[in-house]
C-alpha cells in the first residue's frame, strides 16, 4: 500500500487571525496533488467548519491529515470542554457559541450538520473534561 | 456582468486586484453570517457582499472558491486582511453603498442568486 500523505497542524484557540490556516494548507496540498475541485471543496468545507469549532469552543487543538489516493482523513482533535449531548450538538440551528464567536460570523449551529453534508463519513468521539475529536473521510470520487 | 462592470456599478473601490478582472460574474450572495454561507452557499457563487469586517469572511470565500468579496457601507478592511486577501488571489472591493442597494443594483444588473 503506499503510504498517505500526512499533514499537521496547530490550531490556536480564540486565535480568529489565524483559524483557517489549516483548512487553507490542506486544501492547497489537495489542489496540488490533483484532487478534483469538488471534493477539494468538500474536505476544505468541511475541515473549516471543524477547525473553526476547536477555536470557538475548545481552546484550540491540532489537525491531522491523511491524503490517500483516493480519500482524504481529517481529524481535528481538541483537549476542550467535550460535548455533552452530540446528537443535540448535530441538531441544525443548536449552538451555545460565545459573543466574541458571534461577531465574527459563526455561531449558527450549522457547523456539525454542514460537515456530515460534506463528508462521505463523520464521526465525533467526545469526552466531557477531556475533549473532542472530530473524523472526517471524504472520498474523490463519488 | 465583467466583475470590471460590477466595480463601476456599485462606485466600489478596488482594495485587492482579483486574478482575473474579466471575470464573468453571474452568482452572488449577501451575507453577514459566515455560518450561512459555509452551509447555504452553492458551488457557483462567485461574489460575496458583506458588512461584516474581520478576518474569518476571506478564509470563508477562500473555502468556498468565492473570488470576489464586496464590503458595504464604505467598510473597509485592516492591511492584515487585505494581505490575507492578495495571497488567496480573492479580489476586494469596497462599497458606499448599504447592502440592500449594493445587491439590488448587482441583481438588477444581471447578477444571480443562488439556484436562479
Ligand atoms: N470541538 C468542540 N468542543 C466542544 N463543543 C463543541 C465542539 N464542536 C461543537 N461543539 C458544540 O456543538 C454546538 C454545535 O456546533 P456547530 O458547529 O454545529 O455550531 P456552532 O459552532 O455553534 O455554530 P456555526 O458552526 O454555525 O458557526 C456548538 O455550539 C458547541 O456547543
Ligand atoms: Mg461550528
Amino acid at each position: 500500500m503506499i503510504e498517505p500523505v500526512k499533514l499537521e497542524y496547530k490550531i490556536r484557540g480564540s486565535d480568529f487571525i489565524n483559524a483557517g490556516e489549516a483548512s487553507s494548507g490542506t486544501k492547497k496540498a489537495l489542489n496540488r496533488l490533483g484532487v478534483s475541485p469538488a471534493a477539494v471543496k468538500r474536505a476544505a468545507i468541511a475541515m473549516y467548519e471543524a477547525e473553526i469549532n476547536a477555536v470557538i469552543h475548545a481552546d484550540g487543538g491540532e489537525a491531522e491529515v491523511f491524503i490517500y489516493s483516493d480519500h482524504v482523513i481529517i481529524r481535528i482533535i481538541d483537549q476542550g470542554p467535550g460535548i455533552p449531548d452530540v446528537s443535540l450538538a448535530m441538531q441544525e440551528g443548536w449552538s451555545t457559541a460565545p459573543d466574541i464567536a458571534r461577531e465574527m460570523g459563526f455561531g449558527a449551529g450549522m457547523g456539525l450538520p454542514n460537515i456530515k453534508k460534506h463528508s462521505d463519513d463523520m464521526s465525533i468521539e467526545t469526552e466531557i473534561g477531556k475533549g473532542t475529536t472530530v473524523t472526517i473521510t471524504v472520498r474523490f470520487q463519488v | 456582468m465583467k466583475l470590471s462592470e460590477c466595480v463601476d456599478v456599485i462606485s466600489a473601490n478596488v482594495l485587492v486586484t482579483g486574478e482575473d478582472m474579466d471575470l464573468d460574474v453571474h452568482v452572488a450572495c449577501g451575507a453577514d453570517l459566515m455560518s450561512d454561507v459555509m452551509a447555504f452557499s452553492c458551488s457557483t457563487n462567485q461574489m460575496m457582499l458583506t458588512g461584516l469586517v474581520n478576518p474569518q469572511t476571506i478564509r470563508t470565500a477562500e473555502m468556498m472558491d468565492v473570488k470576489v468579496v464586496v464590503f458595504v457601507r464604505g467598510k473597509v478592511p485592516d492591511r492584515g486582511m487585505l494581505d490575507l486577501a492578495q495571497e488567496k488571489g480573492i479580489c476586494v472591493l469596497s462599497t458606499p453603498l448599504p447592502m440592500f442597494s449594493a445587491c439590488g443594483i448587482l441583481y438588477q444588473n444581471g447578477v444571480k442568486g443562488k439556484g436562479e
